[in-house]
């Protein structure tokens, strides 16, 4: 599903590569947390599966995209496969939850029937039915992250890239985020979930892949955040 | 494609940033209405080119004297002049204009202007052969064999005349389409700078368009419509203005000058032949800097 074969990847601007001879993979339908300080190189980890950079070594492997080699053109295509939340929810402000989501489909040309069925099917798999009409100020920021996930997913993609989706919430609301990301899981979406919350990590008891100064330094199939915490 | 997605961020975009919109629209719309002037006045040259071609004549004028008292060209020096410059080889024919006829003939042409015809006497008016050429190029022949002759007060060259005419006529056309070049300049910067302004208030926008998969198309065409869009609506004020122009104040300035046939007047349907050249620019002009814009500036 994914693969990383000693992928470097060494910014202009820094002599210490962000991303040392990394090689790991995942398997479709895995729920893998990805640890570490920062400026460990998780997010350079979740930008080089976007193709929001190319490696300077190494090869880069999504699905069936070879990610460091496609063609700028093909690019769209790997997006769209791929979802991806923020710890800010980066919704937009002028747009309905609805539109929110219906945004996602609109810009890739998807028909207007299709439209009108998925996103409601969608805003009830997160919890949002009956809030279709609200603007995101008007929700709670819990809520604001259920309409970011329910936009992420609402393409079925085949990953889900969450990028510390619980930085922003109180432990209660975190866990209920977390119950979502589950439950997407479960539907055979492979999670991919940077993030630094211990009692998320600890808790659910998913593979755990650590990075210090850009190396994998732990790979634990059921781990937990810090060893002999 | 989705279009009406496109089109509503369309007009999004253009309400958003209404200022600029309008500035870019009037610079477009300036650059585009000089550019125009200049093309008219070069249809308004090649019609007056063709209409003169075949009628360009050296006009011998012949001394006071000859002009009082021989009215019919049958004494000396006035036959043998005749005579003369019909034997003069590229002549195509000549034709005597007393005094009376050449009169007659300047009332016409000058009816319009009542006061000059006032002050016109016939004795200001010479006899005159006129002399058409096979090569209305060659009249240097003409002059310099006759002028000086006995009985001949001067040579006069329409031509020349007519030359000197049409470089103040190009002049013209060479103002105006450096300053629609000088317009279009700032133009470009002005469509330039209001889709990077544009691109900036959308970012958060783009950058979910982005990632959730948008083509390059679907991310850029909105932006590139803006400013053709404002292109187009500049032409469109820029034809209008051309009409205006013509209506209220070229119109009057020129009647007599029309009128009278020295001048081919400048008509509506020489604007309609001009405009869809200026759609056309428009169009290019504000799709190539749109297009050179996001590619350079903006990281879509």
């Amino acid at each position: 599903m994914i693969r990383l074969e000693h992928v470097s990847k060494v910014y202009k601007t820094s002599t210490r590569p962000a991303l040392d001879d990394v090689s790991v993979e995942m398997e479709k339908g895995e729920f893998v947390f990805l640890i570490g300080p920062s400026g460990s190189g998780k997010s350079t980890f979740l930008r080089l599966l976007l193709r929001e950079e190319v490696p300077t070594r190494g090869r880069v492997y999504v699905s069936n995209f070879d990610v460091a080699k496609m063609s700028r053109r093909r690019v769209p295509r790997l997006r769209q496969s791929i979802g991806c939340v923020f710890q800010d929810f980066r919704l937009l402000p002028t747009k309905t939850v609805a539109e929110n989501v219906a945004f996602a489909l609109e810009v890739i040309g998807k028909p207007r029937n299709t439209i009108v069925k998925v996103v409601p099917e969608v805003l009830q798999l997160v919890g949002l039915d009956g809030k279709e009409d609200r603007f995101p100020t008007e929700l709670s920021g819990g809520e604001q992250q259920r309409v970011a996930i329910a936009r992420a997913f609402v393409n079925r993609p085949l990953v889900l890239i969450a990028d510390e989706p619980t930085g922003n919430l109180d432990p209660d609301t975190s866990q209920d985020i977390m119950l979502l990301l589950e439950r997407i899981n479960r539907t055979g979406t492979t999670v991919i979930m940077a993030t630094h919350d211990h009692g998320i990590v600890d808790s659910m008891r998913r593979r755990v892949v650590e990075l210090s100064y850009g190396k994998v330094v732990r790979d634990d199939a059921r781990g937990v955040y810090g060893v002999g915490r | 494609m989705r279009t009406s997605f496109v089109f509503s961020e369309v007009i999004t975009g253009l309400r958003r940033n209404v200022t600029m919109t309008i500035a870019m629209i009037l610079t477009t719309a300036i650059s585009l209405g000089l550019l125009g002037g200049g093309l008219l006045v070069v249809r308004m040259v090649d019609k007056m080119q063709a209409n003169y071609a075949g009628k360009l004549e050296v006009s011998v004028l012949l001394t006071n004297d000859v002009s009082a008292n021989d009215k019919d060209c049958t004494q000396q020096p006035c036959a043998g002049l005749r005579s003369q410059l019909e034997q003069t080889s590229g002549v195509e024919t000549v034709v005597f204009q007393n005094r009376d006829e050449g009169f007659e003939r300047f009332k016409r042409i000058f009816e319009a202007q009542p006061e000059l015809l006032k002050l016109a006497r016939p004795e200001a008016i010479p006899a005159t052969f006129r002399v058409k050429l096979e090569d209305p190029e060659r009249t240097d022949v003409i002059k310099q064999a006759f002028e000086g002759k006995p009985g001949v007060k001067g040579v006069d060259d329409q031509g020349k005349f007519l030359e000197r005419f049409f470089e103040g006529l190009n002049g013209l056309r060479d103002v105006a389409l450096i300053l629609a070049l000088i317009q279009a300049f700032a133009a470009l910067l002005l469509i330039s700078n209001t889709i990077q302004v544009s691109a900036f208030t959308r970012r958060v926008e783009v950058g979910i368009m982005r990632l959730v998969g948008a083509t390059r198309w679907y991310t850029q065409l909105p932006f590139l419509i803006e400013a053709v869009v404002a292109g187009i609506i500049g032409s469109v004020t820029a034809v209008a203005g051309l009409v205006l122009f013509k209506a209220f104040f070229l119109d009057r300035i020129t009647r007599n000058l029309t009128e009278s046939g020295i001048i081919p007047p400048i008509g509506y349907l020489d604007i309609l032949i001009v405009s869809p050249w200026l759609f056309l620019v428009a169009i290019v002009i504000s799709a190539t800097t749109g297009y050179v814009t996001l590619r350079l500036y903006v990281r879509l």
